[in-house]
């Protein structure tokens, strides 16, 4: 039976059919969640596609975190569930508190629109568990807030319990420690500012993100 | 029941980078401005809340500025009270 995968959906959100269309692609099934749905569903993965969420008004997330959705989240996520968030997914789980720190504006104050080399740091996610230790995927970003800020304890926090799941290996933003993507403590929350699913197929110039959407299913 | 203008000014925490206050203040001296430093870019909320006094109209202006109008991982907020006629 294929793993079903709900793909969050908010008023503004523009990447919930290319995930959908790449978790098919990789051999699961993809269901669209709304963000006023009261549920995640059947789903045995949840993914928080890229977008502009209620528009990012206020701040990025900042008003997607109280769609009725997110209590589904939540309480998904608390249960072990895997949940990943892809650029304005991650952002809304970080202001959700699902994940630590936050994503402000680049530090170039530049939109970046590229495909960068990330550095997979640990294989012990839901998001990474098929990839290799130090592998190197080319992935496009397409962002303008995604420099990761957080305080110095909760960094060390981050290193230490080895959270950081993907680091940039030419920092395009900003973030701090070169962070592209993190994981909650009991490591089945994962959110990054790079799309796979822009990268899930040769046809798109790079497959390297199948490995990690693979990994969810 | 009274009503308050709370002004609410939403700025970045200490140590946390403001790239538009930075591109500000390298700005500002190529129009001869060559003494500005502590250049901060913030967010300016207002918004009339009534409540029985101020204590409790700020208590919850406090709680908005928690729940929502800042974030406290890289944000802190001041806020302003004024009794509306």
């Amino acid at each position: 039976m294929s793993t079903k995968v709900g793909v969050v959906t908010f008023p503004g959100t523009n990447c919930e059919q290319d995930v959908a269309w790449a978790v098919k692609v990789l051999g699961g099934e993809a269901q669209l969640l709304w963000h006023a749905d009261p549920t995640v569903g059947q789903s045995d993965a949840v993914v928080l596609a890229g977008g502009f969420a209620h528009g990012d008004y206020l701040r990025t997330g900042a008003i997607a975190r109280f769609s009725p959705v997110m209590d589904a989240v939540a309480g998904f996520a608390r249960a072990g569930g895997p949940v990943v968030g892809i650029c304005n997914g991650f952002q809304i789980l970080c202001e959700a508190g699902l994940l630590a720190g936050a994503l402000q504006k680049n530090a170039g104050l530049k939109f970046r629109c590229q495909t960068v080399e990330l550095r997979v740091e640990t294989t012990t996610t839901v998001l990474t568990r098929k990839a290799e230790p130090g592998q190197i995927l080319r992935i496009p970003i397409n962002h303008f807030e995604g420099n990761f800020v957080c305080d110095e304890p909760t960094l060390k926090g981050l290193q230490e319990n080895d959270q950081v799941v993907l680091r940039y290996v030419d920092n395009p933003n900003g973030s701090l420690d070169d962070i592209a993507g993190i994981c909650s403590e009991g490591r089945n929350v994962v959110g990054l500012m790079p799309h796979p699913e822009r990268a899930a197929e040769a046809i798109l110039g790079s497959a390297d993100g199948a490995v990690l959407l693979r990994s969810l299913l | 029941m009274s009503a308050y203008e709370a002004r609410i000014e939403v700025g970045h925490r200490p140590g946390i980078l403001d790239p538009q206050g930075g591109v500000i203040e390298r700005a500002l001296p190529a129009l001869g401005y060559g003494n500005v430093s502590h250049v901060r870019v913030g967010k300016s909320i207002r918004l009339v809340v009534e409540a029985a006094d101020e204590a409790s109209a700020r208590a919850e202006v406090e709680e908005m500025c928690r729940k929502l109008l800042a974030n406290p991982v890289i944000e802190d907020y001041t806020i302003e009270l004024l009794e509306t006629v």
